[in-house]
């Protein structure tokens, strides 16, 4: 009944969400207007969310990716516990994972190996970003 | 108001044209209270997609249960603040409440940034409230028809309250306000053009009047000033419903309770004096006559359509058919193409 075609056309939803302890937040606002002008509606919830919330968010904004943008260094706990929340409340299918801020190469394997989708540093360009998540969430919608 | 939480409804067994597996999980999850499920719903309904309605036959019948609530007022004025206070009242008298946040932030994209869930944060978590963020421009055919589809949906999920959050400016934000049972309007001290937006036609709406921001300095000026424009303009009596002017800290939590007091004793009222029946009918005929002319004009906007409506058009100009004939002919020839897609399934 879900008509693919369809839901191509479909506004982009998308959590921007500030995980863990680091206190600032003009780097999300930057990527968050980047989306919004490209069409996305984007869900901003402030800063120093933890897991539970982001994901509680998610499933209630019903959006098609999930941004996580984290400076404190604290990615290798906190994405594995939003993909074990995800994976708990039957969600890993619904939702793109995206990781943002300042994670090391090597880490961004490993974290992909483990079910984020993509890992865009704090330099990519606002442009390129906004096709990533595109790509990512029309390719989501097509799966689902 | 609801006498208090709501017992879980029974999925229907089965209902007759519900063939399609997808829209009876959707249902089937929506009555058991899966968040996704309703998220997932009014997702469809906001995308005015077919699967989406054909739940929401299928959970209309069950509805009618929650009261809702529509929250109006200007930009800042501290609402969404306000509902968060609102809801921690609630639940702590066991109730549940959803609430959808409508943003008028969209930008000429389409996009748009929706902030209103900052201010909600404490209720991430809770199972029984409900957070929908809406952007203004995201609806494909119509915000209202949106937002009261959302409402539905949460209303046949079992919610006790629905609490609708827009700014009242708009046509269609004060057609969304219209549709809900009790009407708060929330000013503030220190806008100046606070009162003209009230003037602006949501006065007349108003079931419930809150300063809010009563912390600071400057409120008594502002409580006074609605004070006199209330009593001016004789709404209070003109229904029999004494419209109370509350106000509230949503930051120091003042003004909460008896907010939340007047909306049970305003939902009370609305029964005992029959004019919930009157606006059930009012708002009724307010959507499905918008809904109608949605429809129409996706016709007349639509590809498949444009074949039989250009043939009309050129008949039209070689003066072989009127106008009205023709547009007749466009609404039937309509209607039967309705049909024929129901029969065909
Ligand atoms: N002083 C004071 N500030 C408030 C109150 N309620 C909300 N605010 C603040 O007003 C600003 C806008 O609040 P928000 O709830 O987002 O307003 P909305 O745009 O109407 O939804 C925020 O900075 C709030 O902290 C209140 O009762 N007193
Ligand atoms: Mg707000």
């Amino acid at each position: 009944m879900v008509d693919v075609v369809n839901r191509e056309s479909e506004p982009i939803r998308v959590l921007v969400a500030k995980v863990g302890l680091d206190g600032h937040d003009r780097g999300v606002k930057v990527v968050a207007r980047a989306l919004r002008d490209a069409g996305m509606e984007v869900i901003y919830t402030g800063l120093h969310r933890t897991p539970e919330e982001v994901v509680a968010t998610a499933i209630q904004e019903d959006v098609d990716v999930i941004g996580i943008s984290l400076l404190s260094g604290a990615h290798m706990t906190l994405f594995p516990q939003i993909i074990e929340l995800l994976k708990r409340h039957d969600a890993q299918d619904r939702h793109v994972l995206v990781g943002g801020g300042v994670i090391p190469e090597e880490d961004a394997a490993a974290l992909k190996k483990m079910g984020v989708h993509e890992i865009l540093g704090q330099d990519t360009p606002p442009a390129t970003l906004v096709e990533r998540v595109r790509e990512l969430a029309i390719a989501q919608r097509i799966r689902a | 108001m609801p006498a208090g939480p709501r017992s879980k409804v029974m999925p229907s067994a089965s209902v007759p044209g519900s063939s399609p597996r997808e829209r009876s999980d959707l249902v089937a999850g929506v009555l058991d209270r899966k968040p996704s499920a309703t998220a997932r719903l009014i997702t469809a309904l906001e995308n005015n997609r077919e699967d989406g309605r054909a739940a929401l036959r299928e959970l209309y019948p069950l509805g009618g249960r929650a009261h809702i609530v529509g929250l109006t007022g200007a930009p800042g004025s501290g609402k969404s603040t306000l509902v968060a206070s609102l809801a921690r009242c609630l639940r702590k008298r066991g109730r549940t409440v959803a609430i959808i946040a409508v943003d008028p932030s969209s930008s000429l994209s389409g996009g748009a940034i929706l902030g209103d869930r900052i201010r909600m944060q404490e209720h991430a978590l809770d199972d029984g409230v409900f957070v929908r963020s809406m952007s203004t421009r995201g609806a494909l055919g119509g915000l209202s028809r949106a937002t009261v589809d959302a409402a539905c949906v949460l209303d046949a999920a079992g919610f006790d309250y629905v609490i609708i959050e827009t700014v009242g400016v708009g046509q269609a934000e004060i057609d969304i306000v219209r549709c809900a049972q009790t009407v708060v309007v929330v000013s503030v001290p220190g806008l100046g053009d606070d009162i003209q937006t009230l003037k602006a036609g949501l006065l007349e709406v108003a079931d419930i009047h809150v300063v809010n921001k009563a912390d600071r300095p400057d409120a008594d000026k502002t409580l006074a000033e609605l004070r006199m424009l209330l009593t001016l303009d004789g709404s209070s009596n003109s229904t029999g419903w004494r419209i109370p002017l509350i106000s509230t800290s949503a930051l120091a939590g003042s003004g909460i309770e008896e907010l939340a007091d007047d909306i049970d004793r305003h939902a009370t009222w609305l029964r005992e004096s029959g004019e919930l029946a009157r606006r059930e009918e009012a708002a009724a005929i307010a959507r499905v006559s918008a809904i109608a002319r949605d429809l129409i004009s996706t016709r007349l906007g639509s590809p498949a359509e444009r074949g039989g409506f250009v043939s009309l058009v050129h008949e039209v100009v070689d003066r072989t058919l009127d106008p009205h004939t023709a547009a007749q002919r466009l609404i039937v020839s309509g209607s039967d193409l309705t049909r024929s897609t129901e029969e065909r399934r």
